[in-house]
């Protein structure tokens, strides 16, 4: 029988649910006018210019994408490399990287100087531009998650989940290969046109997904007023550390082979000594708040048994994620294109000069309306669907699966 | 005893249902469908003037360009129609500007003009993800009005800073050469002149001769003549994109 006190908490739960859902409903809502003013004014209500292309709502896309291909990591382990423990973890690990998605994109397509054009952009396909693949890619990866959802959730389509757990993983690789081919064949500026950049983003991804998926994890579960397994939470919470640390190693190899590069010396120097804002979230931000916090969070004796502590260390990687794409999107941008190497240069269009910019109100409300619309996603998500991980304890012990 | 979860769950699917349903009979924003019938005709020749027998180009000779001296970027904005002034300068479109070159060592100054460079091997044409930035058979890079979508990754992916992002309404338009807000552009050679048999306007105006136009592949013209006599640069030749505007006293 259920108690009073059941009664009065599945109340206040379905308060704070609709409470939760308006809150992001809201957040959305004013992204979307957001999108409307900068639309009807142009971009000139941004703070994004002719040297600054991409600003802030492209940091926040970026990483929602990134973060989207990764989350999906967590089903790949269950599926794809047999991890029993994960599979509980698939479904909800497939409903996060769709909404996560989807979230990215509407920032993307909202921020397009003609929003108006999408069709276009559907319908005119260049098969040498990076963004022309992710034309393909994007699409393809929502209806391989969609069977791969599907395959999960319906007992008639289970026998075809590793088929297509298999296609998922394969085709997120393939997506994040093209994030960061984006960057990658960029030739004209000094941040960019690296090889590293592909792996660098799928090993991002790898640590930005599985944390995005540990804090929803978390909050279901107190929600829900449940506690993860000790075991379970230590496995995942390793992996999360060695994320962190494999994506912390090739950071520093993007970095080092800027600086074996004699002509990116004078870049490298300024993203990591002397420019202003970016050296400090570079080191403040992603170095200390987003990699070794969290590895000593993760990894320290007493630290690491806290209650919330691994929670913790995952929303620190989250910002740390945040300042990175910052320093690498904006901080990219801002150095001045090396058209005369050796030369000083000024002119009416800036060039020789060291941008600023700033963000304006209307972009940093576009970007945050992607967190908006992710976050009512999953929010509904969760509430109409069983995405809940049930870990069965003892058969996992049984099976020897909890140690595999 | 999952009863009243249950029902909650189950209203809130029923509500959520109608409202999804309601949502979807507007717009998700003033102009974007889901389905919509293009205005341009997509598979029209770019132009019936031109020919990849010709490859246009323009040779710069920087000891003849006066530092401080902008006759040919005025020229550009009055044939071009680029007459707006925006608060942040660093917003205005820019198809050509005046660069200034200090040699540290030397001492020595030099001034260009510095525009699209009209590569061979454009790499903002690469990037399109509509193909809205082509070249045409002539070597003319430009960008198609009606499919730009204003991504900017052209401009991302240009070594020259040569493209520009119309960042707010436009009036008072050179019918000849439509620009729009929310597109990229650039230099486009004057391409409405070029085909008429004119010179693009900056050459026209340089009181110094100091802009050679011409067809690189006519070995009888200036242009050929010069490249093959005298030394020229091509900026960021590490990036062998076979460039079309080439530039002598760098």
């Amino acid at each position: 029988m259920r108690t009073e006190q059941d009664i009065r908490n599945t109340r206040e739960h379905e308060t704070l649910f609709y409470a939760l859902t308006m809150l992001g409903g809201l957040v959305t809502v004013a992204g979307l006018a957001a999108a409307l003013y900068m639309e009807h004014a142009g971009h000139v209500v941004t703070g994004m210019n002719n040297q600054v292309v991409w600003g802030l709502p492209h940091v926040f896309a970026i990483f929602l994408i990134v973060a989207a291909s990764g989350v999906l990591n967590v089903a790949s382990i269950g599926s794809v490399f047999g991890k029993v423990m994960y599979k509980a973890r698939a479904p909800l690990s497939g409903m996060l990287a769709l909404a996560m998605l989807a979230a990215g994109l509407a920032i993307i397509m909202l921020d397009l100087g003609r929003a108006d054009r999408l069709i276009v952009a559907m319908t005119h396909f260049n098969p040498t531009s990076v963004f022309g693949w992710n034309v393909i890619l994007y699409p393809g990866f929502f209806a391989i998650v969609g069977i791969y959802l599907w395959t999960l959730m319906d007992r008639q389509m289970n026998p075809y989940y590793k088929a297509a757990g298999f296609a998922a993983f394969i085709w997120r690789l393939l997506l994040t290969t093209g994030t960061g081919s984006i960057f990658g064949f960029l030739v004209a500026r000094q941040a960019y046109n690296s090889a590293v950049l592909a792996p660098m983003f799928i090993i991002l991804s790898f640590a930005w997904g599985l944390a995005v998926f540990m804090v929803v994890q978390w909050i279901m579960f107190s929600w829900n007023e449940v506690s993860l397994n000790p075991a379970i939470r230590t496995r995942m919470k390793n992996l999360l550390g060695t994320f962190i640390a494999a994506a912390f190693y090739f950071v520093m190899i993007y970095h080092l082979t800027n600086l074996y590069f004699a002509k990116q010396a004078a870049f490298e120097h300024f993203i990591l000594v002397s420019g202003g804002i970016f050296p400090i979230l570079f080191w403040g931000g992603y170095v200390i708040l987003g990699t070794l916090i969290p590895l000593i969070l993760i990894y320290h004796p007493g630290l690491s048994q806290q209650k919330g502590s691994i929670c913790l260390a995952a929303e620190l990687v989250l910002i740390g994620a945040i300042c990175l794409l910052y320093v690498f999107i904006i901080g990219g941008q801002v150095f001045p294109l090396d058209m005369f190497p050796g030369m000083i240069v000024s002119s009416s269009f800036y060039d020789g000069l060291i941008d600023s910019y700033i963000p304006s109100t209307p972009e940093i409300l576009l970007g945050l309306g992607g967190f908006g619309i992710a976050f009512t996603a999953i929010t509904v998500g969760v509430r109409v669907f069983k995405f809940m991980p049930e870990d069965d304890v003892t058969a996992l012990d049984s099976t020897g699966h909890m140690l595999d | 005893m999952n009863q009243p979860e249950d029902k909650s769950r189950r209203s809130f699917i029923g509500a959520a249902a109608v409202g999804v349903a309601g949502l979807g009979t507007i717009a998700l924003a003033p102009g974007l469908h889901l389905v919509e019938v293009s205005q341009a005709n997509p598979t029209s020749a770019p132009s019936q003037g031109a020919s990849s027998k010709v490859r246009w180009g323009m040779l710069i000779d920087t000891t003849k360009c006066a530092t401080g001296c902008d006759v040919c970027v005025k020229a550009c904005a009055t044939e071009n129609g680029i007459n707006e002034t925006l608060k942040d300068a660093r917003q205005g479109s820019q198809w050509i500007r005046k660069i200034d070159l200090k040699d540290p060592k030397a001492d020595h100054m030099h001034s260009l003009p510095m525009m699209c460079q009209h590569c061979a091997e454009p790499p903002c044409v690469d990037v399109c993800p509509t193909g809205a930035s082509f070249k045409r058979a002539d070597g003319i890079v430009l960008v198609d009005r009606h499919t730009c979508i204003g991504c900017r990754y052209c401009m991302m992916a240009c070594p020259y800073k040569a493209r520009s992002f119309v960042h707010q309404p436009l009036t008072e338009q050179n019918p000849e050469v439509p620009r729009g807000l929310g597109c990229v552009e650039s230099c486009t050679f004057c391409v409405h002149r070029v085909d008429k048999g004119m010179k693009p306007a900056c050459v026209e105006s340089c009181p110094e001769g100091a802009l050679t136009f011409g067809d690189l592949n006519d070995k009888n013209s200036e242009i050929a003549q010069r490249i093959a006599r005298e030394s020229s640069t091509q900026v960021r030749a590490d990036l062998k994109l076979n460039l079309g505007v080439r530039y002598q006293g760098i």
